[in-house]
């Protein structure tokens, strides 16, 4: 499936902001299953200087500053993905998940030594993520002795889903997980947190994802929660079976309808736009995604 | 012994060194077991005789008094600021023969570059996680290790430019590593100051021992830090980049700074403009070549590193990362500092250097293994507990110390969260002399030691700083920590060359007259110091006028005068005390209590302690920017101000005693007195002086304006004698008899201090020299009309020149005088617009920056 995904941010302020320094992760990664044909970062005003890079993680990052007076700041990034669908994994082609548990502490002493190293920088605490007694006994409750990291990881994140109400107003982006857990209430970034708290704190390796999903789902499907903006979900070390992404807000596996941004240990490693700016009196913010498929007609010239 | 007199040296005292017992068990610097002097002590041991008790007693005490008239202190000065810390400098250096000290430096290279190859890896390959010496336990689960720093390719390939590392001698006579400083390394320039000391203080056994001197590690620091620059750019700039006053290394960052010749900057001071960082100031914005780095580095950017601190730049991880700026130590480089990577180095000593590692760790053991944890637990009574990743502020736990039930608990801890905690063995420290308490006596030495990266390898300071406690117990953690310190000697074979900083193998520099380069801020801090200083001057001449009055015979009607001089100390505007309905002894002893708040009591606003403070304060913050004697007055007008040693303001308060006031009052003008003399004579007119003259003509005029306005605008009978009080205060009592012989009378005295402009006390004089420095701030040169500031002292003078002083001196029938109340108040305002103004154009950056993503973030997510 091939999309055109656009991602309109635009930020006012009451007073004149002088200068602004931003670091953004906008531009889809390419991936196994998804490649990134175009992706464009247009912001407005001109900046005085724009640099790309790649992060530690392997995400695109973009680094602006403006460093003219400005009062609306606008950054729209543009892209075409595609993303292939999600072979079949069966419950049994994952091991059971506490047999990982020695060879994450051990990465050199497995067959993938590679692999398993680059799992173990999401074993640990991270700016959002500090592992707990209370995640652990949470998330022990799926994860009994011996069950396939995939069977158990599912059904994580259904009782999540089930437990936690979707509330906008609950949380804040820096509501801390421990906080989460007690309201029970939370958006997508949260309930990923939560989720990777819990992962983190029985010793598997969990990362933060953030994405976008389909904002209109095909016929006959209901619309997914966090279309229209952006969204983020979780993946989890599966040993053998690689990573597998689980979306906790809407109860799935991530197939045809989410596209990858990019990942890290937190929403502080790939947050979509950081930014630090002088002045500027109130400021208030919009945003709107657009994620829509394009039939093979009407490809966009390149 | 204890005679009168130092004893001829051809009889030394035997009891200076025979009283010296250090305890067994332990390793002396000075005697070998067997109680003979080694080697490096024999002569040095000789000198010591020859000075005596007596002698030694009287060094003792010219050390004391040197460091604090230079005010050498390990504290901060927030707005916090606790008790003064004075540092403590034992008398006695600690000798090394320079065999010795070659040997422990070959050690101390290869550890330093050992920790650059670390870094180097760890921030690139990775070699020591992939080949297993290091778990990624010790790296990815570590806050300290900068993951947007991964990858940043160094200059030179070198990451660790300054180090330094602590070290004790165990009993063996073996120096031991306690722990390794990568980040900022602190105290090399206490050991400066301990240099300059000691070398002064014993100057021949300074000379005739052929010490190692230590300026060319600092030369070798600034030639490191100057090839540093980019591009080779031509004359870059380096900086010091310091968290600021609020930091208790402030003291040390402010002298090296000083010492090494760099601007001293705050996160503030930097801005980066086009991935390039620069320094904000009155010129505008100047490029940053090199900065050398005393902030941590996770506090750097809050851009990318931590969002929620202050002392950083925004983008500059980015600049960094396009080579624009190169810092030192680099950004990452304080995760060496972990106590948990020690008993790493000798297996990353073999992958990195294929070398084996010759200076060795403290034993230690890392609670996040099976084996350390195991080891701990079975063996907590001989062991020191802290902190495996984060080393500050959190004091060890000694095993052997704690009862039972505080064992248990502390293994519940460490069970609960084992890759928390390191253990490490208790190392039983070596003893050296200390002059204690009119003896010699045997005290626990730690040693602090430093090295320069340079284009030939490392090179270790010769020299150091060592910190000696009567008792291990009393050894903390901090540079502070202990009880003294004591400066290193290293004793070379033959005569040593002279060193000094302003020497040395650097290019001649291009010759400057001006420095445009002037930091916003510290002109800011300059200004605020004029003010300050201005403004105590005055409150000490006004409050010494009224205590002389008072303290002396006061004849009927006297009283009410002295009210009113007493109430126009006041900053805010009460009422004068009623005098008229008290009998004379009442009246006076309100007025005492009112004088003694105006001058002692800290929640007065405005009272002379208050305002002293904040001169003090101050004057640290610009410490870099004021000359050696201004900042030894202002440290004793601190002393005078409120240490409890003294006779000083502080105690005044507790004992009440208010006929002391006035001595204090005295020596207090004096110094102000000397400080602006030196300000005048010393310092060259640049912005720097600008701005403190700015801030003392502000402030005088409004002293002398409000003096008036409190004490003439409202008509009083009250005798001729209060005019001269005014006079006295203004300091123009000589010019008036001069000029007016003794007629005392309210025109000519308001045209002395009002209008004419050749009396430096006046208003007018103040306003044309601020006409004057108007001129000279910079100016958008584009700007062909003047200025709002010059407008604003142009139009003051100009009211100033219009006035006639025949009718400001009018009374209208309600006993006002209408027209002096009106132009004293218009010059009052305008003065102020002025300030402000000033504050406005060339001071206030745009405020503090903000973060984008935590106000509003939280609504872009589903």
């Amino acid at each position: 499936m091939k999309y055109n995904v656009s991602h309109l941010t635009t930020y006012e302020y009451t007073q004149p902001v002088p200068i602004c320094h931003n670091e953004v992760h906008l531009a889809p990664r390419s991936l196994p299953r998804q490649t990134c044909t175009r992706a464009q970062l247009t912001v407005s005003p001109t900046p005085s200087s724009l640099q790309t890079w790649t992060d530690f993680f392997g995400n695109y990052v973009g680094n602006f500053s403006i460093e003219e007076p400005h009062s609306k700041l606008s950054i729209a990034a543009r892209s075409v993905v595609e993303v292939l669908e999600l072979p079949k994994i069966s419950d049994d082609a994952t091991p059971a998940w506490d047999s990982l548990l020695p060879q994450l502490k051990n990465p050199l002493k497995t067959s993938q030594p590679e692999e398993f190293l680059a799992a173990s920088q999401f074993l640990f605490c991270s700016t959002y993520i500090s592992p707990s007694k209370e995640a652990a006994d949470y998330a022990l409750v799926s994860f009994t002795p011996g069950t396939s990291i995939l069977a158990a990881a599912r059904d994580l994140t259904r009782r999540i889903f089930t437990d936690f109400k979707y509330d906008p107003q609950a949380t804040a982006v820096n509501t801390p997980t421990s906080e989460v857990f007690r309201k029970r209430r939370g958006v997508c970034q949260d309930f990923a947190h939560l989720q990777i708290t819990c992962l983190r704190s029985i010793g598997l390796a969990a990362r933060y994802v953030s994405g976008y999903l389909l904002s209109d789902p095909p016929a006959g499907q209901t619309k997914l929660v966090g279309a229209d903006a952006s969204h983020a979900w979780l993946s989890v070390f599966c040993g053998p079976a690689g990573w597998i992404d689980f979306d906790p807000t809407n109860n799935c596996i991530p197939g045809l309808r989410h596209i990858t941004l990019g990942w890290g240990r937190d929403y502080d490693d790939v947050c979509p736009i950081k930014g630090i700016f002088l002045g500027g009196g109130q400021h208030s913010m919009s945003v709107a995604v657009d994620v829509t498929p394009i039939t093979e007609a009407e490809v966009p010239p390149r | 012994m204890s005679g009168a007199f130092p004893l001829p040296t051809e009889t030394p005292p035997k009891k200076l060194l025979t009283g010296y017992t250090p305890p067994s068990g332990s390793y002396d610097e000075m005697f070998r077991p067997d109680g003979g002097l080694r080697p490096a002590w024999v002569r040095f041991a000789a000198g010591l005789e020859g000075l005596g008790p007596q002698g030694l007693t009287q060094r003792a005490d010219q050390v004391r008094r040197q460091l604090r008239e230079n005010g050498v202190t390990y504290d901060s000065y927030g707005p916090s600021r606790g008790p003064v810390r004075p540092w403590e400098l034992d008398t006695i250096p600690l000798l090394f023969a320079k065999s010795e000290w070659e040997k422990l430096s070959q050690g101390l290279t290869q550890r330093a570059r050992l920790l650059n190859a670390m870094l180097a890896d760890l921030y690139g390959p990775q070699r020591l996680l992939k080949e297993g010496v290091l778990t990624p336990d010790l790296i990815y689960g570590h806050a300290g290790y900068l993951l947007p720093c991964h990858g940043i390719r160094a200059t030179q390939n070198s990451f660790l430019h300054l180090y330094a590392a602590h070290l004790a001698r165990s009993p063996d006579g073996n120096w031991l590593v306690l722990a390794d400083r990568t980040q900022g390394p602190s105290g090399a320039g206490y050991a400066v100051e301990n240099r300059i000391i000691i070398s002064r203080t014993l100057p021949s056994d300074f000379h005739s021992l052929h010490v190692e001197r230590l300026a060319s590690f600092f030369i070798s620091l600034r030639e490191r830090l100057l090839s540093l620059a980019p591009m080779h750019r031509d004359n870059p700039r380096v900086v010091l980049l310091t968290p600021g006053p609020t930091s208790n290394r402030y003291f040390e960052d402010a002298y090296l700074a000083r010492y090494l010749g760099y601007t001293l900057v705050e996160g503030g001071d930097l801005a980066v403009r086009g991935h390039r960082v620069m320094l904000k100031t009155l010129g505008g914005l100047f490029p940053v070549d090199v900065i050398l780095r005393r902030t941590a580095d996770y506090d750097c950017d809050p851009l990318e590193l931590r969002g929620d601190s202050m002392l950083g730049v925004p983008g500059l991880v980015q600049a960094v990362r396009s080579h624009e700026v190169v810092m030192a130590n680099s950004l990452g480089s304080g995760m060496l500092e972990a106590p948990a990577l020690l008993s790493y180095f000798p297996a990353a000593c073999r992958l990195l250097l294929q070398e084996d590692l010759q200076l060795g760790s403290v034993p230690t053991w890392w609670c996040g293994t099976p084996e350390g944890l195991s080891y701990v637990e079975s063996h907590l009574d001989e062991l020191v507990i802290r902190p495996a990743f984060y080393h500050w502020r959190i004091n060890p736990t000694y095993g052997w110390r704690l009862s039972s039930a505080e064992k248990v608990k502390l293994l519940e801890n460490i069970r609960r969260s084992p890759r928390d905690f390191v253990a490490q063995a208790h190392v039983e420290r070596s003893t050296a002399p200390v002059w204690n308490g009119g003896e010699l006596r045997p005290w626990r030495v730690g040693l602090r030691t430093y090295a320069v990266a340079t284009s030939s390898g490392y090179q270790v300071m010769p020299g150091g700083l060592a910190r000696v406690a009567d008792s291990e117990e009393t050894f903390g953690e901090s540079l502070a920590a202990g009880q003294g310190s004591k400066d290193v000697w290293v004793l070379s074979d033959a005569p040593v060359p002279s060193v000094t900083l302003l020497r040395g193998g650097v290019p001649p520099v291009e010759l400057r007259r001006s420095a445009n380069d002037l930091p916003s801020r510290v002109a800011d801090n300059l200004l605020w110091l004029g003010r300050h200083v201005e403004r105590a001057e005055g409150m000490v001449r006004h409050l010494r006028s009224s205590v002389l009055r008072l303290t002396s015979e006061v004849e009927p009607g006297g009283l009410q005068e002295l009210a009113l001089l007493v109430d126009a100390l006041c900053l805010s505007g009460d009422e004068p005390l009623e005098m008229r309905d008290q009998d004379s002894d009442t009246a006076s002893e309100l007025l005492q209590h009112q004088l003694l708040t105006f001058a002692l009591d800290e929640k007065e606003p405005g009272a002379l302690v208050q305002t002293m403070q904040s001169l003090v304060r101050t004057a640290a913050i610009v410490r870099d920017r004021i000359s050696v004697d201004s900042w030894r007055i202002v440290n004793q007008l601190d002393i005078l101000n409120q240490r409890e040693s003294d006779n000083s303001l502080a105690v005044i308060k507790r004992n009440q005693r208010f006929g002391d006031v006035l001595q204090i009052l005295n020596q207090m003008l004096t110094l102000l007195s000397a400080f602006s003399g030196l300000g005048m004579e010393s310092m060259t007119r640049g912005p720097g002086w600008l701005f403190l003259d700015i801030g003392r003509r502000i402030e005088r005029a409004l002293h002398m304006l409000r003096l008036l306005r409190r004490t003439l605008v409202t008509v009083h009978e009250v005798p001729g004698s209060l005019l001269e009080a005014i006079l006295e205060i203004a300091d123009s009592s000589m010019t008036y008899r001069y000029r007016y012989l003794t007629t005392l009378q309210l025109a000519p005295l308001l045209d002395l201090l009002l209008i004419d402009d050749s009396n430096p006390r006046s208003v007018g004089f103040q306003l044309h020299s601020l006409s004057k420095h108007m001129k000279r701030l910079p100016h958008e040169s584009s700007d062909p009309s003047r200025n709002p500031e010059q407008r604003i002292v142009l139009a003051s003078q100009a009211a100033l020149a219009l006035s006639d002083v025949e009718s400001l001196c009018d009374v209208a029938s309600d006993s006002q005088r209408k027209h002096l109340d009106q132009l004293l108040s218009q010059l009052t305002v305008q003065l102020r617009q002025l300030s402000d103004s000033i504050s406005h154009t060339y001071l206030t950056h745009t405020g503090p920056s903000r973060q984008m993503g935590i106000t509003t973030g939280g609504e872009e997510m589903a």
